[in-house]
């Protein structure tokens, strides 16, 4: 049983850098990393091949820098990965991404269950799962809390939704995709990371994967962004400062006005 | 499509390097700015560059094979619960309204459920011209392959221009693999939808790169165009006291739906707090030091109805779970208070509150960002002031 996981490579919006003359935000050289939510899927892929046997495989599509992300995928345990990278994919939306994907797959064969994050943490749209499992023509489960059981044929899992769990049996091949709730993921051993270091990862482009041009990278993508701007927050308010009492005044005055109190 | 510096315009003066959300720009040996392929292609820097030296090239426009004009109305799928309809299908209605008086296309429901006719009617009094029912017992339970199943064929039958969802579980579940089936665009968690009145063509607007840059998005030449819709971002439509429209119904076993995956089970996840349908919230972040202190948040909150709110910094250290975080990763909340103390006003907190009504911020620090959208900004420590609140809320009741 093969069980895939998708990775994706997200630049680290957390670690912003603020110039100490300037002021300026600093982005060059923001470092990119592994799309925190993916760590649960590649979790979850690692612990289905020590539970119930099998290989775990990553891929990921992006730049050649991505391979990063499937270096430390193997260093936690990864048996084989695959880096999708072409000229072609770029300007894809998620209809292209999760196209591009999985063509992939196909070519990766036989799966079992194929494992993403819930969403990445730059476009978070969350939509690349759901929309790979149409093209490969397979169920989908979002959200997904537990892995219950894996057989050949089936897997019974539990999932989050809203205000409640369902426990479900799906037939596989399918599509999961995980919340953090689900494992707690693991550090990469040192034997790990000098596997990784060794291993070569093939990389393949659109001639590898086949399929058809005109569903890849911007040809194959419907959305089109064509305007951005960094929000503009303010609003007309009053700021006081002063003894605790006034300022517990000022609010508890505020909160009768707007009926509260 | 590939993005190109022209190297005799660029002065090397770094506004794209700052401005790039992804670091993908830097300077190369000559001090011109370089691109490399981590590119997203988000065109923030051809905007932003005082000397116009950076362009996208090869992007040809091809156009639609299939004619689109003859895709009309605007659609919105009607969230139900346990036979009622959900606070979000009333703020899909409004914003489809607010479409519909520039592009003058009919406001259409869409209810999947076991008793329509009287959500229906709901939808009618909010304004919407029809609703297009398909009626089941079993349609009350979500489930995905059906759910896909039915508004797909729905979509292919009817035709519609425009069709909206709300960005909740279920509609980030179903529609992505609805729009994947119909291969159109979608666009995921949007804040605000506009009608450009040149083109007719939907804007989807949406926050990016973890709210920290908002994006326009277009779906030119696919239909139906397709977006989820942020929860408590938009305007609900309100009530008319007009009951009238038309209702459409299809048969359910005409579609021959089957699912695929069988539910075995289902659990309440204990001790749901709805903040969402919260008047007043008060919430509680790094500031408090220790959850313990929560307690006070707590008292507060009791004393004036509201329900309890926190930062992600606060759900992080343990302090309180998280059905309790606002913000971005978190609950979108749109109360008439919303009450802040000992947040600093991160702009992932701001994307969950910032439209709510009026907003207190209690910080010590005077240039903490959550002064930015407070409606009363209060600069005192929050050990000194909330105490004192609460000592007058309780003797003057
Ligand atoms: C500003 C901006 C706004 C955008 N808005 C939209 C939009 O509204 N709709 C749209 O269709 N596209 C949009 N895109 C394009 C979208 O970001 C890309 O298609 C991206 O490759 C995948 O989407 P995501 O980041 O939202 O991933 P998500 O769907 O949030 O990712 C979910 C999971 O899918 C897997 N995954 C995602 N990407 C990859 C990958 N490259 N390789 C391997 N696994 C992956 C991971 O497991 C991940 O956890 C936007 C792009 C930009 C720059
Ligand atoms: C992808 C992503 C998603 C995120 N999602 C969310 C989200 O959903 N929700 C969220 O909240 N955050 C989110 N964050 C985290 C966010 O960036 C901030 O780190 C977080 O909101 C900070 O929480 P805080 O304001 O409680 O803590 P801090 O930023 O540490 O602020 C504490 C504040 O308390 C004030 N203070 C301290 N002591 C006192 C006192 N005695 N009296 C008065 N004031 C005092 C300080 O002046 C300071 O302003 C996200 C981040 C990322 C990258």
């Amino acid at each position: 049983m093969k069980y895939i996981v998708c990775l994706k490579q997200v630049p680290d919006t957390m670690d912003v850098k603020v110039d100490p003359v300037t002021k300026r935000i600093v982005r060059e050289g923001v470092p990119s990393i592994l799309n925190p939510y993916d760590y649960y899927a590649l979790e979850e892929g690692l612990r289905l091949k020590e539970r119930f046997g099998g290989t775990t495989v990553a891929i990921t599509m992006g730049p050649p820098q991505a391979e990063a992300v499937l270096k430390e995928a193997i260093s936690l345990g990864a048996d084989e990965a695959y880096l999708l990278s072409d000229r072609a994919f770029a300007g894809s939306d998620t209809l292209a991404t999760s196209y591009t994907l999985a063509q992939a797959i196909r070519k990766i064969g036989e799966f079992s269950i194929i494992l993403c994050g819930r969403e990445a943490m730059d476009g978070s749209t969350g939509q690349v799962g759901p929309e790979l499992a149409e093209h490969l023509e397979i169920p989908v489960i979002t959200y997904v809390s537990k892995i219950i059981n894996v057989t050949e044929n089936d897997m019974e899992c539990v999932r989050l939704l809203e205000d409640h769990y369902e426990t479900l049996k799906s037939p596989l091949p399918a599509v999961i995709t995980v919340i953090k709730e689900i494992n707690e993921p693991r550090l990469p051993s040192l034997k790990g990371m000098l596997r990784a270091k060794k291993t070569q990862i093939p990389v393949w482009t659109k001639q590898d994967i086949g399929g058809n041009d005109l569903q890849y990278g911007q040809d194959g993508s419907p959305t089109k962004v064509v305007e951005i701007w960094r929000p503009e927050i303010k609003k007309e308010g009053k700021i006081i400062k002063g003894e605790p009492d006034e300022l517990a005044e000022a609010i508890y005055q505020e909160l009768k006005k707007l009926g509260a109190a | 499509m590939e993005i190109i510096v022209n190297k005799d315009k660029c002065t090397g003066c770094r506004v794209c390097v700052d401005v790039c959300p992804v670091g993908a720009i830097t300077l190369d040996n000559d001090g011109k700015a370089q691109i490399d392929e981590r590119c997203s292609f988000c065109r923030l820097c051809v905007k932003e560059c005082p000397e116009n030296a950076i362009e996208i090239v090869g992007e040809e426009k091809k156009k639609s094979e299939t004619d689109l004009n003859q895709y009309k109305g605007i659609w919105f799928f009607a969230e139900q619960k346990h036979g009622k309809l959900s606070h979000v299908s009333f703020e899909l209605c409004g914003i489809s309204l607010k479409l519909a008086e520039t592009l003058k296309e009919e406001v259409c429901g869409v209810i999947f459920g076991s008793k329509c006719d009287e959500m229906a009617q709901e939808l009618f009094n909010r304004g919407a011209n029809k609703v297009y029912v398909v009626e089941d017992e079993s349609l009350d339970e979500f489930r995905q392959d059906i759910y896909v199943c039915l508004m797909t064929e729905l979509i292919k039958k009817y035709k519609p221009n425009i069709v909206l969802a709300s960005a909740t579980m279920i509609g980030r579940s179903f529609i992505p693999q609805t729009a994947a089936r119909l291969k159109t665009g979608l666009t995921a968690d949007c804040t605000d939808l506009a009608i450009d009145p040149d083109t007719k063509l939907l804007q989807q607007i949406r926050p990016t790169y973890g709210g920290n840059l908002m994006a326009k998005i277009v779906c030119e030449n696919h239909r139906p165009q397709m977006a989820t819709i942020r929860p408590k971002a938009v305007e609900e439509a309100k009530p008319t006291g007009n009951n009238s429209g038309i209702i459409v119904k299809d048969n359910f076993a005409s579609f021959n739906a089957t699912c695929r995956v069988d539910l075995i089970s289902k659990e309440a996840v204990e001790q749901t707090i709805d903040l969402q349908e919260a008047e007043i919230i008060v919430s509680g972040g790094r500031g408090l030091g220790d959850g313990k202190n929560f307690e006070m948040i707590r008292k507060l909150a009791e004393l004036i109805g509201g329900a309890v709110g926190a930062s992600r910094a606060a759900v992080d250290s343990g302090w309180i779970p998280y059905p309790h975080q606002v913000g971005q990763t978190g609950k979108t909340v749109k109360p008439k208070i919303y009450i802040a103390c000992g947040i600093s006003g991160a702009i992932q907190h701001l994307a969950g509150m910032s439209t709510s009504d009026y907003i207190i911020a209690i910080n010590k620090d005077p240039d903490a960002p959550i002064f930015k959208v407070a409606n009363l900004g209060i600069v005192g420590d929050i050990f000194e002031v909330i105490p004192k609140l609460i000592q007058k809320l309780e003797s003057k009741r």
